[in-house]
Parts: structure tokens; sequence; C-alpha cells
């Protein structure tokens, strides 16, 4: 593809976030290797889901640039896809599943252009990709949690990106949708797509994702899950609410390697 | 004076394609402001263009849509800025924050409107009139500035359809996309305040609000989809302006303004009640439909259940009585049910025999309950073990559990639902007895 080079897909530097003088995300630096899935953990208001904001310019930041293959962010921009929560959204919004998922398409369309036939036939083949084609025409209300999270991937696939962002695929979903999300992560990484998963479930990491970011406001740790997901740094990562952690550590075959460097 | 000839007249045209004008670009306008759930906001605004259009009349003598609509969109901006602020902070919350700033805004503009009026000049101003609009003084240039306004209005709205659809829809993710969600934001406002504007002398600040929202909420009952939405918004809006218009024109003494609102509510009034999908009407008939389905289907249950546990009575038949004691249903309920179950060639009532009469199967009662029955062990079964069905990915949301599957994926359900001794049992029963049943009813019937 043109306008991709050999830089990293994503490189984040001195990042730092703050909601009115309280800083939220500290000094984060990250470079991304490419075609690897990778999963963001850490506590409830550890700033994950801000760290994809951030860097995606939604959030004012305080410091920091982010460089999408080796060029700033803002030229980059239809290199990026993006699956918000489900719940930003209304969903008894007066559209149809098949119409969200063309509304990937507008950044390419850009300013006053409609999307044409062309839009259309690659937004169902997006659709069929997460196994709902049988319902482009059903208003969104009328989808379960779980179709409506797939109908936002299948936006996201629409964008044609190179690099993804997803915020929380997973909560709240139905075990079909859970299986159609992997299935298209790992569709995904075959085109040596990168894609960046906001994961809350420390059971499933070592099974959906290659490379792991520890985050609590800063960052604990970040590179290949068999390196970093470790005792030592999911201790670090979530403080003293360690607990309920017992059985994932124990089912750790790597609960006894040493401790990456933390950044 | 008929309509017809009320037509004639070149001063009621002119009203006339003012107010439908004025109500197609509150509909279509109304309608994002309404998904954006900025409802009252439109409120907030009309309420506050009016002291800033007194202030524009106080300090240059004009009344140009111009000048009032910079007026209008200073005072609309300051009470927006005054409503986030309170909002981020205090503790006070939106809707508190917004009938604050409207009812404050709306007082300063009656003691300006007050002040005019008594002023030398004031009585000729026309202003007092903005409070509940007085279409009839709607004049040709007037109506020319509102038909080129509203031109405005629509073609911007035409030409950023899909970013208006994005803001309203999801503007985290328009954002991300790259598109200036703020800006896009402001626009729609500034438009919106237009509209007001452009309609403050028709219908007035205070009813101004019902121009922008009742159009759009009715066109929401009769369509899914967003483009039918804004163009039966406009529709309703033009519509309404048309019919309060010509009602006025045929009745001594029925202001306009108020009169479009009315039309506009009745609109609104008759989708609530008798919009197909969404209509409290259809809702309600839908919710009896299903409350018989329901109860018809617990009655089989109950009946085949019944039989299993008392095979011996399968051909004698069960009484009211105990059918009511197995379904906890009411006699009279029950008996309803039966009677409609009858109707429907599922169950018979056996009476001859000497024997005490009760309620049978017909064959295809017994077929059409036995999948009930299955249907429903199968769902319990998934319920108890569905981390071990996770495979056979099922979808919960569909009632059918059976047609979900091939018969290969079937058949280890089907021995898990031996195990638990959960097999319906009736489809055991030889079934040339039941098409006996069956044919005896069919001669008496027929």
């Amino acid at each position: 593809m043109k306008g991709i080079s050999n830089a990293s897909p994503l490189t984040v530097h001195d990042l730092t976030v703050a909601y009115q003088k309280k800083p939220v995300l500290r000094n984060v630096s990250l470079t991304i290797p490419e075609g690897k899935l990778i999963g963001i953990i850490g506590p409830n208001g550890a700033g994950k889901s801000t760290l994809i904001k951030a860097i995606q310019g939604l959030v004012p930041v305080a410091s920091g640039q982010t460089q999408i293959y080796g060029k700033p962010y803002k030229q980059q921009r239809k290199l990026v896809g993006y699956v918000p929560q489900r719940e930003t959204v209304d969903w008894d919004f007066p559209t149809n599943a098949l119409d969200v998922v063309l509304m990937g398409r507008y950044g390419k369309l850009g300013w006053f252009r409609r999307p044409g036939k062309h839009d259309r036939q690659l937004s169902l083949q997006c659709l069929q990709k997460v196994g709902m084609s049988d319902y482009a025409d059903r208003q969104i209300s009328q989808l379960s949690g779980g179709q409506q999270q797939r109908v936002f991937l299948a936006r996201a696939l629409a964008q044609e990106a190179q690099l993804y962002f997803m915020d929380e695929p997973f909560a709240g979903v139905d075990a079909a949708t859970e299986k159609a999300i992997i299935q298209l992560l790992t569709e995904l990484k075959v085109q040596q797509k990168t894609v960046l998963v906001v994961h809350h479930d420390l059971q499933t990491v070592e099974e959906y994702f290659d490379w792991v970011i520890m985050l609590n406001r800063r960052i604990i740790a970040a590179g290949p899950t068999q390196e970093v997901f470790t005792t030592e740094n999911l201790h670090k990562t979530y403080g003293g609410r360690l607990q309920h952690l017992g059985a994932v550590l124990s089912s750790s075959p790597d609960a006894v390697l040493p401790e990456e460097e933390p950044l | 004076m008929n309509v017809w000839m009320s037509l004639q007249d070149p001063n009621t045209q002119w009203v006339l394609f003012g107010c439908m004008l004025l109500g197609l670009s509150g509909g279509v306008l109304g309608s994002f402001a309404f998904l954006r759930g900025r409802s009252l906001m439109g409120d907030a605004l009309a309420h506050a263009a009016l002291p800033g259009v007194c202030l524009v009349y106080l300090l240059t003598g004009s009344k140009s849509v111009g000048l009032f609509l910079i007026g209008a969109a200073i005072a609309g901006l300051v009470a927006t800025t005054c409503i986030t602020a309170i909002t981020r902070h205090t503790r006070i919350k939106e809707d508190t924050a917004l009938a604050i700033t409207l009812s404050v805004f709306f007082g300063i503009g009656i003691v300006l409107l007050t002040f005019i009026q008594h002023s030398p000049t004031g009585n000729q101003s026309g202003l007092d009139k903005f409070l509940f609009g007085q279409a009839a003084s709607l004049v040709s240039g007037d109506v020319t500035q509102m038909i080129i306004v509203s031109i405005v209005l629509l073609s911007i709205t035409t030409l950023l359809f899909k970013e208006f659809t994005l803001l309203t829809f999801d503007p985290g993710y328009g954002r991300g996309l790259g598109f200036p969600m703020g800006l896009l934001d402001s626009l729609l406002m500034l438009m919106l305040l237009t509209a007001v504007v452009i309609g403050l002398q028709a219908v007035g600040v205070v009813l101004m609000a019902a121009m922008l929202i009742a159009p759009a909420v009715t066109a929401r009952y009769w369509t899914d989809r967003l483009s039918s939405m804004v163009i039966l918004a406009g529709l309703f809006g033009a519509l309404s302006g048309m019919l309060g218009t010509l009602f006025s024109t045929q009745v001594e003494n029925l202001p306009t303004g108020p009169m479009i609102v009315l039309a506009a509510t009745c609109f609104f009034l008759f989708s609530l009640l008798f919009s197909p999908r969404r209509g409290l009407l259809f809702r309600l008939l839908r919710f009896l439909r299903l409350r018989k389905t329901i109860l018809e289907e617990d009655v089989l249950c109950a009946l085949y259940e019944w039989f299993e546990l008392s095979p011996a009575h399968f051909l004698k038949g069960c009484s009211p009585e105990s059918l009511m004691e197995k379904s906890g249903k009411p006699l009279r309920t029950l008996r309803r049910a039966l009677l409609a179950l009858q109707r429907k060639g599922m169950v018979d009532y056996r009476k001859s025999g000497g024997e005490q009469p009760g309620w049978i199967f017909t064959a295809a009662g017994l077929q059409h309950a036995h999948q009930l029955i299955l249907n429903q062990r199968l769902w319990d079964l998934y319920w108890m073990n569905e981390q071990q069905y996770q495979a056979l990915s099922i979808d919960p949301n569909k009632g059918d559990f059976v047609g979900q599957l091939v018969p290969e994926q079937l058949a280890p359900i089907l021995r898990d639902l031996d195990s638990y001794g959960l097999t319906p049992k009736l489809s055991a029963i030889p079934h040339p007895v039941i098409t006996r049943i069956d044919q005896k009813r069919k001669g008496v019937s027929v």
C-alpha cells in the first residue's frame, strides 16, 4: 500500500493527557510492531480508553505526538479504523445495520459526496465477514447487544484501514459474537494489519493477543505477551486489587519469569 | 368566505407560502436537533432570541431579518455558553440549567419588549407580535426573505446530510474519521437559530420550539430511516403550516401561529395513537395478541404435561379442573383458551362414552404441543449447560431452537435431554388412535 514505509504502524512519544489539571496518562511512549494483535490491559480508570482516544486526537492532549507509519496522525487518518464502545450511541436512531456500516466509508468519501454502489457492496461484504449479512436491513434497535457490536466492527472494517483501535469489543457480548470477533482479529492479522484492543478479561489475554500493553496511568510494561504478561507486572499494574487474579497467575506458565524492565 | 375565495387573495397566498416554508425548514432541522437530543435546546434558543432581537431593534431601529439574526445568534450563543458553564462548574444538571437560562433570557426579553412598546416609535415596530407571532402581518418582502433563508438552510442540509448524520448518530466516531464535529455542531445550532428567527414573526418565540419538535417527533413514528424521516418531518411541517393558515382564514379571530402549532400537534397525536409500528393502538393490539398466543401455548403445554403424567387418560380426556390445577390459571381464562384452541382444531371436548367428559388433543394439536414442549425443554437444557453448547453458536434471541441446528447436531442434545428424563413422551403413542379422534372431530364439525 502507498504511504506506508517501513516505519512502525504507531509510535507514541511522551503522551500526557490531563482532565482538569489531573493527569490521566503520564509520559506514555510506545512503538508498536506491525501485524500484531495487541491487548491493552489495566484496572478501571487506568486510562485504557483514554489512551486510544488520545492517540486519535479525540481528547485534548497536554503533550506528546503520535505518528502513524512515520507521519503525523492527521495526515494518516485514513489508515486508522476505530470501534468505539457500544454504549456511546443511541441505538434507537432511525437507521439500519447497512447504513451504519456505510458510515465507515464517509472518511474516504470526504466532504459532500454520498456513498455509491461500490461503497454499498463493500459494506455488505464487511457485514458478511462478521456474520451479519442477514441483518443488513434490520433497524439497529432490533439487534442484540452482540450483534450491535458486530455492526460496529463491520463499520471499522469498511474503513479499509491498516491500524485498528477497538474499545472493549468483548464487553458484554454473547458467545457467537466473541467467536466472530476472534475470527475477524485473526483474519486482520493474516492481512498484516495491526489491531489494538482495550481488554478487560485477564483470563483470555494470553489466548487472544501476541502483544500486550499493561497500563496504569503510565506504561507498566509493553511487549510480546510471553515476556511481559508476568506476575510481577500484573501486580504492578493492578496494585492491591489482585486477589481475583489468583487463577490467572497460577495457570500462567511464565509466572516465574523475571520481570521486564518497565519503560 | 370559502377556502378557494381566500386563496385568491394575494395577501393570503403570501402568508400561506411563508408558513409552509417555515414548517418545512423547522421540520427538517428539527429532525437533527431531536435526534441529537437537543429538543429543549431549540426551545431555549427560541426564548433566548427575544432579548437579542429587541436589543438589535433598540440599537438600530430597523426590522431586517439579517440584523435580527445577528442579535438572536449572539443572544443564543450567550445562552448556550451559560448553559454549558452552569452544567460544568456547578452541581446543577443540564435540564435545570436549560430551564434557568431559558426563563432568565425570556424575562429580559419581555422587559425590553415592554420598554420598546412604551417608546414613541414602539407601536409601529410590530415587535410585540414576536411573542406569539402574527402570520397575517407577513408581506411579500418578509416572505421573500423567508424563501431565501429556507433555500439556504435546505441546501446546506442536503449538502451536509452525510456529515449531519454522523454528528447526530456518533460524533466521536465522526471526529475519528476527520470531520470537525464541533464546527458541524455549531453550524447546526446556527441553522436552528436561523429557522427560529425567520419563524419569529409568524409563530413567535414561545411557540417556535413546537415547530422544531412536533414535525420531527411525528415523522419518527412513521419511518426507521433518517432520510425518510427528514423528508416526512418537512412535509408534516409544511402541511401544518398550510392547514393552520387555511383554518385561521376561515374563522374570525383565530390566530395563525397557534393554529399551525395545533395542526402540528394533531398530526403528532394521530401518529402517537395510530402509527403501525410505534403507535400506542397497534402496540396494545400486538401486546394482546402476544398474550393470547402465550396463553394458548401454555394451555397446550399444560395439557401435554398432564397427559404425560397420566397417560391412561390420553383418550378419555382431561377435565378443566385438573388442567387448572396443572397450569395454575383461573378456570375462566382456561376455558376461553381451550375454546379458542378448539376452533383452531388443536383440542377437542370429548362428551360421549358415558364417562366424565374431558379435553383431548387432535392430531395437529398433539404435534404442535409436542414441538412446543420439545423446544421449551431444549432451551431449559441449553441454559443449564450453556458453556457445554457454546460450539453450536445458538442465537438465544431466536425463539426456535430445533430449527437452528442440523440433525447431527441435535442428536447428542436429545440424548442429554433424555438423561435428564425430559424427553417429551407423548409422541410414542401410536398414531392411528389419534387419527381416529381427528376424523371423528371432523365428522362432527363439518
